[in-house]
Order: structure tokens, then sequence, then C-alpha cells
């Protein structure tokens, strides 16, 4: 599904990433590990488009189209997610219209016609329950005066209307207390299907027990330096990053 | 609509004088013809206005509140006035269908300077005693009424535009709201410019809203021909005690037109009154602002916004003046500018000594699209008194980039997701206004116009 060759990026003229190379098949959890400033959230960026990070080498291929031609907008109508270590705060727009939006535009993209307004509400309702999130927060602007767990909150249950093929979750459980951390996992392994794939960035083991990963990768200076099961993240946990330089 | 030819008289070039000099010979040289058509509450300062309009001149960029607009380009253009008053024969009611929905206002238009009769059937169902008129009119049917408030504040005005206004305008509309009258529906006049030579329209508008009594007003401005045209106007509104009154000017021009609107309030007790100026295509709009807050626990809100782009320049210069204690202004403006669009900002705001528990603020935020794009902004704060809560903040930025690649994360077009955030911007002007059905409308031609079309009235045949 996702094939990444060799890439190369710079942010402000500073290469972040130093030849990466990742293959992600449908059906598959990868989580990525590493020190902080290794570049994980850099790794974000570059696959879902960020105009702020310059791809200087390398090629992704997602679904056997060259991703880094596609604008963002058109990577995410062809389904790659991203749910944001920090979530934008915009200030006048309101969850509701943002939503619909971006789900009217991803069906356009791929040809559909624009949700009617009653299934649009009625797919709100049901995805805010998944995630067990607020009423209230979906009729605020976006992401404006959230708490932080409120945010990733809504990160997943964005992710969740969309329905991405491709989903990067991107420290999605740090600020989470307990019970969130339990309940944003649930929502995640709920719409996990044979057909798509995520890539969980974290810090914490704790998230991998609640989505389990086929494979830990570890990012250190721009390069994945190891790659392992499970138990590498337990491993991590114990030993840190040191062992591996 | 066919266009006929129309008697204008056009002055003669002379191209050696200044701009003044032509004007000031045309005065001279017709101030009877001027009188014979206007009405004695104009005629009456008519000489003293263009004596101070002799020593004044027009304002130059060396005149500091008209530092941030040029007009003398658009003031050097040899305009024709129409001032024989002949009738433009154009029927407004006939080929306007106003395009917002659901606020059956009260309508009423004023073609070029001149307040156009009306036979509209919704006109006729005014509230008892309530006035709306051409001023004309009114200084000879209310004579008493009118000389009592006339040129009442454009006299203390120092601005040579003001002072020409006083010399040249011959009519205008006058809105008088009785004693504890509340008007059911907003009063809408549409200024409409229509000529086939360069034009310049002087007009002299007063408002009347007595103590308890509420009017809504929606001024929109269009013009009809591709000319050049400048209109000069000042409004004069005389707020009583405990009454309400809003004041919306929605400006969508063409860009060969200048425009300064001069409006004067005057705030008695307890009145309440918001203006917000909404200038969505114009060519260089210069908008005076001064709300006099002459009683106590006054409560005023002043708004506006500019959505520019190409070279249209908008130019607002406020002055709130808290003369009495207890009272409470807000002032809001923002700009979205594009291409070589310039805009400029002023918020005078006076303290008298004795105002205190005055509590006031000021914010003026600006969107650059573009590094052509120009904005100046300046507070003015003069407070004299010392128990007050005054604050003003100004910024000038851009799209936020980070919001911009989130929206486009998550499906939203680039183009789209810039509508949204230049949309977000405006909201909270648009939020300042009053009356359902036109902010309904405002967010929809605003939209439009963010989407990059000429935001007119769709059912207006004079713009489409
Ligand atoms: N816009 C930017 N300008 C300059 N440097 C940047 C920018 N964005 C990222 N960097 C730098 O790139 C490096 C990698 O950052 P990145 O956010 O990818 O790290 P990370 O692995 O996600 O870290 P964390 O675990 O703290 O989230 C850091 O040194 C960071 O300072
Ligand atoms: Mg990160």
């Amino acid at each position: 599904m996702l094939e990444i060759k060799n890439l190369h990026a710079s942010v402000n003229g500073k290469e972040i990433l130093k030849g990466i190379d990742l293959t992600v098949n449908k059906g598959e959890v990868h989580a990525i590990m590493g020190p902080n400033g290794s570049g994980k959230s850099t790794l974000a960026s570059v696959i879902t488009g960020n105009p702020a990070f310059e791809v200087t080498k390398g090629k992704i291929t997602y679904e056997g189209q060259d991703l880094l031609e596609m604008a963002p907008e058109q990577r995410a109508g062809a389904g790659v997610f991203l749910s944001f270590q920090y979530p934008v705060e915009i200030p006048g727009v309101s969850m509701v219209n943002f939503m619909r939006a971006a789900i009217n535009e991803q069906r356009k993209f791929r040809g559909e016609e624009p949700l009617s307004a009653s299934d649009f509400l009625r797919l709100m309702r049901e995805k805010k329950e998944l995630v067990e999130m607020d009423s209230q927060l979906t009729s605020r602007s976006v992401n404006e005066g959230f708490s932080g767990g409120e945010k990733k909150r809504n990160e997943i249950f964005q992710m969740a209307m969309l329905n991405p093929k491709l989903a990067i979750l991107d420290e999605t459980d740090s600020g989470l207390d307990i019970d969130a951390l339990r309940i944003v996992a649930n929502g995640v392994n709920k719409l996990k299907t044979p057909e798509n794939a995520s890539i969980v960035i974290t810090h914490y083991q704790r998230l991998l027990d609640y989505i389990v990963p086929d494979f830990v990768h570890v990012l250190y200076d721009g390069k994945i330096i190891k790659t392992g099961y499970k138990t590498l993240a337990l491993e991590l946990e114990e030993k840190g990053y040191d062992w591996l330089k | 609509m066919t266009k006929n030819k129309t008697d204008v008289q056009v002055r003669e070039k002379k191209e050696t004088v200044l701009f003044e000099q032509q004007y000031i010979e045309l005065y001279e040289q017709y101030t009877d013809t001027i009188c014979s058509h206007s009405a004695t509450a104009l005629n009456a300062g008519r000489d003293k206005a263009f004596k101070k309009f002799r020593e004044l001149g027009f304002p130059t960029p060396q005149v500091e509140n008209y530092k941030y607009t040029d007009l003398r380009e658009p003031l050097s253009v040899d305009y024709g006035l129409n001032i024989k008053r002949v009738n433009f024969p154009i029927n407004p009611y006939d080929v306007f269908k106003c395009d917002v929905p659901g606020i059956s206002a009260y309508l009423y238009f004023v073609v070029n300077d001149a307040f156009y009769p009306t036979n509209y059937e919704r006109n006729k169902s005014l509230p008892e005693g309530v006035i709306v008129t051409s001023l004309r009119q009114a200084s000879e049917e209310h004579s008493e009424l009118v000389e009592k408030h006339i040129s009442k504040l454009a006299d203390k005005q120092n601005d040579g535009l003001v002072a020409f206004n006083g010399a040249f305008a011959q009519d205008g509309f006058f809105i008088y709201v009785p004693k504890n009258v509340i008007l059911d529906r907003p009063i809408q006049i549409i200024n409409i410019m229509r000529s086939d030579v360069d034009f310049m329209a002087n007009s002299r508008n007063l408002v009347v809203v007595e103590q308890g009594a509420k009017a809504q007003m929606l001024v929109c401005d269009h013009t009809v021909d591709d000319v050049r045209f400048f209109s000069n106007r000042v409004t004069e509104v005389f707020v009583g005690e405990n009454a309400f009154y809003e004041h919306y000017k929605l400006e969508s021009v063409s860009r060969e037109t200048t425009d300064v609107s001069t409006l004067l309030i005057k705030q008695e007790q307890n009145s309440n009154v918001l203006g917000n100026l909404l200038t969505l295509h114009n060519g260089v709009s210069r908008n005076n602002v001064e709300i006099a807050l002459d009683g106590e626990n006054c409560e005023t809100h002043l708004c506006g916004m500019a959505l520019s782009d190409g070279k249209q320049v908008v130019d607002n210069f406020t002055s709130i003046l808290h003369n009495k204690p207890n009272s409470h202004s807000n002032e809001l403006f923002k700009y979205i500018l594009d291409d070589e669009a310039k805009g400029g900002f002023t918020g005078r705001l006076y303290v008298e000594k004795d105002a205190q528990k005055t509590l006031a603020y000021q914010n003026n935020k600006n969107i650059l699209l573009k590094r052509t794009a120009k904005m100046r902004t300046r507070p003015q704060l003069e407070i004299f008194a010392d128990d007050v809560k005054c604050s003003h903040g100004a910024t000038i930025g851009q799209l936020d980039e980070k919001a911009m690649f989130y929206m486009r994360q998550r499906g939203i077009p680039e183009k789209e997701a810039r509508m949204l955030l230049m949309f977000a911007f405006a909201a909270d002007v648009i939020e300042f206004i009053r009356i359902d059905a036109l902010k309904d409308r405002i967010k929809k031609m605003v939209e439009k116009r963010l989407r990059g079309g000429h935001s007119k009235c769709d059912g207006c045949s004079f713009c489409s």
C-alpha cells in the first residue's frame, strides 16, 4: 500500500530525514518510536504533503501512485489521514462546517455524490458515540479552546468520519488520560479492517497494549535504525534508545 | 435599460489651475442656481461652508487625517455636477429588485444626489409619524425639525470635503422617527450612481431618531455606469435618549468610483448605536465616522470590513468621543487585502476629563494576501479621565499556514481552505449585523467575493 524508498527531507535547509525505507501493507499496523527530534513527525508531514517540508531525494508510492506528485488534499482524498501531534485551532470555522467540507470534498475527489444533510448528521452522531466525544465540541470552532485530550479525541473522531485507508497517528496517546486512551484505542481498533493500515507514532509501549502493532520501527536521527516486533517496544521501554546507537 | 443622454452641466476645463479653483469659480458663478434648486435649510450655511472650503481646499496626503488616502487623482477628474437638478431618466423601482430575501425593508432611492420620489407600496405602511423624504422637501414641510439639526455636526468638522459638501449639496434624504416609535423593519436607502459622463454627487442626509425610538438603516451604494464617479456624502444622525439606531453601509460599486462618506452621529444618554461599514467592492473609499457620546450610559459598536484587491483603496477614519461618564464603546475593523490594495484605519478615541468609568475597546485586524498589498493602521488615544478602561490592538498578518495545511490534510482543496479561513476571519464583523436576513445575505456576498467574484446583488439589474 505504501512504499517509501530512500527518503530524504529537509526543513529550512536543514536535513531531517536521512534515507528512510519503509513498506506498509494492507491490514498492517506499524509503530514508529524514537527519541524527541528524531524526525517522526517530519516523516508524517512528508507523507501527507506538508509544504513546509522539502523532499530532496527518494520516492513514496501509495497504491501504485507517486504520492509526492499529489497535493495534500489529493492524498487525503485518496485515503491518507494524519492525526496531528499538535492539532491546529481554527477560530471561526465550526467543526460541523469543517467536517462537512472535508467529507464532501473527499467524496467529490472520488467521484461520489455529496452526503445529504440527514446522512451527514447521522454519521456525525454515530462517530461521536464511537469515540465518546462530548456533543458540545462539534458545535464549536475547530479545536478552539479544546483541552489537549479533547483535541486528540477530536482527531480520532475526524478519522472515524473520514474512514481513511492509511491512518498515521502522531502521538495520539500523549495527553490522554487512561480512560480516554482506552476509548481512543478502541475507536482505532473498530475502524481497523483487512483493507486499511496504520502507522502509530508513540513514545509509550502502553498504547501498543491496546493497538497491537505488527512491526515496531525505531527512528533515530532521520533513519530507521531498527525494526522488530511488538517485543521491541517493551525492550525500548526498559532500556531506552542508547543501546541501539 | 437604454441609456439616455442626460443634460449634465460640465464645467469648463482649466488645466493650469488647482482642482479647487474650478469648483470655486463654478460656485461663484452659479450660487443662485445652486440655491434655487435646493432648500432654505441647506442654503443657510452654504456661503459659510464655501468660505471654509476656500480655506481648507481638498485634502491632500499632507493633511494629517488624510495621510493614508491620496485623493488627488480622483479629484483631478473633470466631473460633471447636476446643479440644475435635471431628473435622470430612470425609475429605480421598476428595475431594482433588491436581493436581500426576507428583509422587506422600507425602500428608497437616491439617484446620484437626488432623493427619488416614491410610490413603492410597502412604504405606505410606515408607522404613523415617521417621515422619510427628500431633505429638500423636508426643509419646506418640516422646517423646524430640519433647522434644529441640520449642519449642527457637520459645521464642527474641519474637513475640506465636508465643507465642499456644505457648499454644493442640494439634496439628500431626511428620516425622522418620532418619540417611542419602534420601526418594525429596516429603512433601506439605495444610492445609485448613474451618468453618461464622469460625474460627481454631493448629498446631505439627516436622520433624527427621537427619545425611545428605534430605527435600522441600510445604505447600499451601487454604480450603474462605467464612467468615473465621485460621491461625497455627509450624513448627520441624532439619536435621542434611550433610542436605538443601527447604520449599515454596504458598498458594492465599480472600481472607477471614489466615495467619501462622512457619518456624524450624536448620542444622548442611554442610547445604543451600531455602525457597520461593509466595503465589499469599490474603487477608492474613505469613510469618516464620528460618534459623539454626549450622554451617560451610551453603548456604541462601530465595525467594518474591507475585502479589497486590484488597486482598491479603503480608508476608515473613525472617531469615538466619550464626552460623558459611564459609556461603553467597542470598535472592530477587519481588512483582507489582496494584490495592490491599500487599507487605512485610524481609530481616534477621545475621553473627556469628566467621562469617568468609560469602557472603550478598539481592534483592527488585517490579513495581507500578497506582499504588494499595504495596510496602515493607527490608534489615536486621547484620554483625559483617570478611571477608565481603554484598550486597543492592531495586527497585520498572513493566513495561518498551519491551519491551511490542517484543512488540506482533511481533503479540503487549497482554494476552499483559503476561503474558509478568510471567511472565518471576517465572521465576527458579520456577527455585528442584527438584521438576520441581511446577515445571511452578507455571508453569501462575502463568500462569493472571497471566491473571487464581484459581490454584487444578484437581483439588482443595475449591476448585473
Ligand atoms: N519548521 C521547522 N523548522 C525548523 N526545524 C524544524 C521544523 N520542524 C521540525 N524541525 C526540526 O526537525 C527535527 C525533527 O522534528 P520532528 O518534529 O520530526 O521530531 P519528532 O521525532 O516528531 O519529535 P517528538 O518526539 O518530540 O515529537 C527537530 O530537530 C525539529 O526541531
Ligand atoms: Mg513529533
